[in-house]
């Protein structure tokens, strides 16, 4: 008789990467197919050349680190940090400019490391804080939602935008690129302009949405359900978004009800910009993330409390990716202090572990 | 030390034991002022004249010198060296030496002058610690050049501009534009642009110093003809 039981532990739930990069770019799909309603084909176009970009890099760095090229290249990784990278660039980022951040980012920020699984920075965010910090005019083209009143490019314009930076006769260029509403409503706070003046604005008014921006509150809704789906499915861990947005939306909510008018409300926070995306899909990475229960919560409490000081005090419209990089920096050290107390063992024989800390 | 290697001298000068690849030292100026290759040159010149005078002074009065009271007169040496180029470079080439700025008087604390001064000025005669200091300054002189260069391509887009400022007015044209109505890579001059040029400077190095390595044999005839000469 043949017992069918296996040995011990009998949890099958460990994907391999191939899995877990699949499920990603799946729950990736929804949010970006908003993108592209609502912003036009820019995004597409820019996920095209990241992906192209990113499996050349790849391929290439494999073969002059003597690795096998085509286990590697099939796991789905280096599209990951493509579309993340993609995502979170202008929808009208010149076709060099996405090239250089995504050969970075698999160059630099992973394969100089070790490759996957041995780097300590985010590829994807390593490679957006390359090109903001080089090239602040060209990480400001974004265009305005497809609503009334707005000029829009069809899709022959926008490749031929992206590629030869030539745009079409029909528009000045100031008309199709436009500040994104979480830019604006900075801006504007700053110029001692309360909320409701800017949502009545003549120019900027129409961009804003009963949420955030219009577009945006799509964009995010949607990557914020299938962020939950993947933590569902256990492909994240929930911590870490869970941190992010609760620290957030808890200092934005402290600091608006001080302050209503100056400060941006909790809700616009929480659905504008790359915060979703950042939360579920950035954060999580699980190379460079915390990897015990009480690091994820405080990296996840860190990452939030730092997007907000760098969206309200900042000089960039959006601090995710600083945010997310610095709290990269703090992994190790936060493993080290809330390394989890194995069964059997004592407290003392724990690396991080000082008496005064914990008394158990 | 009474049979001076002068090959070895020269060797570990430039690329055995290199200032700024292998030693690792000095990099606050290496970092900080390599935005162009005429700032490179400029810092690497300065640091080679005060390398070399005073490995000569250290090492001709490395008789007198008790050795407990050795590195405060070392220091003491090395500053009044420094202090007499700043004050040369602020007469003579004042623009540059505005741009430098705070990185000349800096030198006296370029960890790699006491170090030459130490391990071996202070127990070599004076022509080896004069020909040390020289190819020790030269090798660094060497990399602030080169990563002058990468910088200032990538970022500018040129070389060598503003080489009025070293070489006087004829050396106005010398400027190469590199590409035309060039936007920069911003990244190339901010500090982290320094960082990964050093980087990847010193990986080239040791991908040479691994390809030199391969044929062993060879080498070991080498050395030993070069020995029995």
């Amino acid at each position: 008789m043949l017992f069918k039981t296996a040995s011990s532990p009998h949890n099958n739930q460990a994907y391999t990467v191939d899995q877990i990069m699949q499920r990603v770019l799946l729950a990736l799909i929804p949010g970006t197919i908003a993108a592209i309603v609502f912003f036009g084909w820019g995004v597409f176009i820019n996920i095209i050349i990241a992906s192209i970009t990113a499996l050349t890099c790849e391929a290439l760095m494999l073969n002059l680190r003597g690795r096998p090229i085509k286990p590697y290249l099939t796991d789905g990784s280096a599209m990951v940090t493509a579309c993340l990278l993609a995502l979170a660039l202008p929808q009208l980022a010149p076709w060099w400019l996405t090239v250089i951040g995504t050969a970075f980012a698999i160059i630099f920020a992973k394969h100089l490391y070790g490759g996957l699984g041995f780097n300590p920075f985010n590829p994807a965010m390593a490679g957006y804080v390359v090109v903001i910090i080089s090239f602040p005019r060209e990480m400001t083209q974004w265009v305005p939602p497809l609503v009334e009143g707005y000029t829009h490019l069809n899709f022959i314009e926008t490749f031929r935008l992206i590629f030869t930076g030539i745009a079409p006769d029909r528009f000045a260029w100031d008309a199709i690129t436009m500040a994104t509403p979480m830019d604006i409503l900075k801006i504007q706070l700053g110029l001692e302009l309360s909320i409701n003046d800017i949502h009545q604005h003549q120019t900027y008014g129409p961009l804003f949405g009963s949420i955030s921006g219009i577009g945006w509150e799509w964009i995010n809704g949607l990557f914020l359900a299938s962020g939950i789906w993947l933590a569902y499915k256990r492909i994240i861990d929930w911590r870490i978004p869970v941190g992010i947005l609760g620290m957030l939306f808890f200092l934005s909510n402290s600091f608006a009800l001080y302050d209503y008018a100056s400060f941006t409300p909790p809700t616009f926070h929480l659905f504008s910009g790359g915060i979703m995306l950042g939360a579920f899909f950035i954060a999580t990475d699980p190379v460079t993330a915390s990897t015990t229960p009480k690091g994820r919560w405080l990296f996840g409490m860190g990452v939030g409390i730092l997007i907000f000081i760098i969206r309200t005090w900042g000089g960039y419209p959006d601090g995710i990716a600083f945010a997310v990089l610095l709290m990269n920096l703090a992994a190790p050290l936060l493993d080290y202090y809330t390394m989890p107390r194995a069964y059997g063992h004592h407290w003392y024989e724990i690396p991080g572990y000082h008496k005064e800390d914990q008394d158990e | 030390m009474t049979d001076i290697n002068y090959t070895e001298i020269n060797k570990n000068g430039l690329w055995n034991n290199n200032v700024a690849l292998v030693q690792l030292l000095g990099l606050c100026p290496l970092l900080a002022v390599t935005g162009t290759v005429i700032n490179g040159l400029g810092l690497g010149i300065a640091t080679l004249l005060t390398l070399v005078i005073s490995n000569t002074i250290v090492s001709s009065i490395r008789h007198l010198v008790r050795p407990e009271v050795r590195v405060p007169v070392f220091v003491m040496i090395i500053a009044s060296i420094v202090t007499t180029i700043e004050l040369t470079m602020n007469a003579y080439f004042h623009e540059l030496f505005n741009i430098l700025g705070i990185f000349i008087p800096l030198i006296v604390t370029n960890c790699s002058i006491l170090a030459r001064a130490e391990a071996f000025a202070s127990k070599n005669k004076i022509l080896p610690s004069a020909v040390d200091g020289f190819m020790m300054g030269l090798g660094f002189a060497a990399v602030l050049i080169l990563l002058g260069a990468m910088r200032e391509a990538l970022g500018h887009g040129t070389l060598f501009a503003d080489s009025h400022l070293m070489f006087g007015e004829i050396a106005r044209s010398w400027t190469i534009v590199l590409v035309d109505d060039y936007s920069g890579l911003l990244l190339a001059i901010l500090p982290p642009g320094a960082f990964i040029g050093l980087g990847l400077i010193i990986a080239l190095k040791n991908v040479i110093d691994k390809r030199i390595k391969k044929p062993q044999p060879a080498i070991a005839i080498n050395v030993s003809t070069e020995a029995a000469v």
